[in-house]
């Protein structure tokens, strides 16, 4: 039978070191994606998860299960992004200004294409390429408390109340804030949005 | 339902997180507002086009990482480890601490064998309460005849010489 999150993390309170591993092995993905797609830098977004585990670990003598698992967790991730963004604003700034105007901060995550007989597929691939391209530049363009907002209700199917709790706001007040930020992306993702509505 | 009460209540309605009766106005305002109708379609469009982004995997060095961090962790002591530890003297506590110690036994030791001072209202009053011994003993080695007197004789010494004898 599969133990829950806040049975491990009790076990990990008790001192069972194996419970951590189940916890690191079932949040790890999830936390690094929730990380990439705030941060849009892998190696940061590692570096971030890790320290999000460190403090879980460190944390688990106080551990009282009041809230869910996952609250905590990604209310620790979210205030590390938060942080790490504008900790590395002026820096990003300044890579934007003198990196050439083809690189993208994912190019290095993206699988390197195949170069192919069929020109019809390579075209495929470029246009899917750019799809994705626009839907990520259209995430990253969100405001930071937005942004989070959307991730988590999206990739981490995180209830309303959960994420109001993360986010430190009413639960009304994050309606309002997922409202703006879908509105926003269907601006900015308007063409998209035209064709998907066509299919 | 005005479409201003739509804007908290369109994501619940597409993610399914409306009761049934809340679901019903929401419905119904839809099918009577163009705007709001268009609307949650490209909210629904949105979100599709969000589903397409890939998810990426840690790399495999992150649980290594994650373990080797947890490792360098310092164990926390135990609490009686750390009452003992702000207990436990260390050798200069000892020290000054047997320092003190001797101070202490030595000053108590010199107080006790010390005389009092007698106060010297106190002094005048011993010396009246002994004034006539005194007077007898000025009188007598002042009396004159006395000292014509020979010495008196050691009686120890005159027993020897009778033995001698």
């Amino acid at each position: 039978m599969t133990r829950s999150d806040v049975q491990l993390m009790l076990d990990v309170k008790a001192g069972d070191e194996r419970s951590f591993g189940l916890l690191l092995q079932r949040y790890r993905t999830p936390l690094v994606n929730f990380l990439y797609r705030m941060v849009r830098s892998r190696e940061q977004a590692e570096d971030l998860a890790q320290e999000v585990f460190i403090r879980v670990y460190r944390a688990r003598e106080e551990y009282v299960p009041s809230a869910k698992f996952t609250t905590w967790l990604f209310r620790i991730a979210t205030n590390l992004a938060l942080n790490s963004i504008r900790d590395h604003r002026h820096e990003k700034l300044e890579i934007s200004m003198d990196a050439p105007v083809t690189a993208d901060a994912e190019e290095g995550d993206e699988k390197p294409f195949e170069v192919a007989d069929k020109h019809p597929t390579i075209e495929q691939e470029l246009v899917e390429e750019d799809r994705k391209k626009m839907i990520r530049r259209a995430i990253e363009k969100l405001p930071e408390k937005q942004r989070a907002a959307v991730l988590l209700h999206k990739y981490q199917e995180l209830d309303y109340a959960e994420i109001a709790k993360i986010l430190s706001c009413s639960e009304s007040a994050l309606k309002s804030l997922l409202f703006r930020a879908y509105e926003a992306l269907r601006v900015e993702l308007a063409p998209l949005v035209a064709r998907h509505g066509t299919k | 339902m005005s479409c201003e009460r739509m804007e908290s209540q369109i994501l619940a309605y597409m993610d399914g997180r409306l009761s049934e009766s809340e679901r019903a106005l929401v419905q119904k305002h839809l099918d009577g507002c163009a705007v709001c109708r268009v609307r949650a379609t490209e909210f629904s469009s949105v979100s599709d086009l969000l589903d397409e982004l890939p998810m990426i995997e840690p790399s495999p060095a992150f649980d290594v990482r994650v373990r080797a961090r947890i490792a360098a962790e310092p164990v926390k002591p135990s609490w009686w480890a750390l009452l003992w530890a702000t207990l436990r003297p260390s050798p200069r506590i000892a020290f000054a601490a047997s320092m003190l110690l001797l101070a202490t036994v030595l000053v108590i030791y010199r107080t006790d064998n010390i005389v009092p001072p007698i106060p010297p209202d106190q002094a005048d009053t011993a010396m009246m309460q002994d004034l006539s011994v005194m007077e007898d003993h000025d009188t007598l080695s002042n009396f004159e005849p006395l000292k014509e007197l020979p010495p008196p004789v050691d009686t120890n010494s005159a027993d020897d010489d009778q033995q001698d004898m």
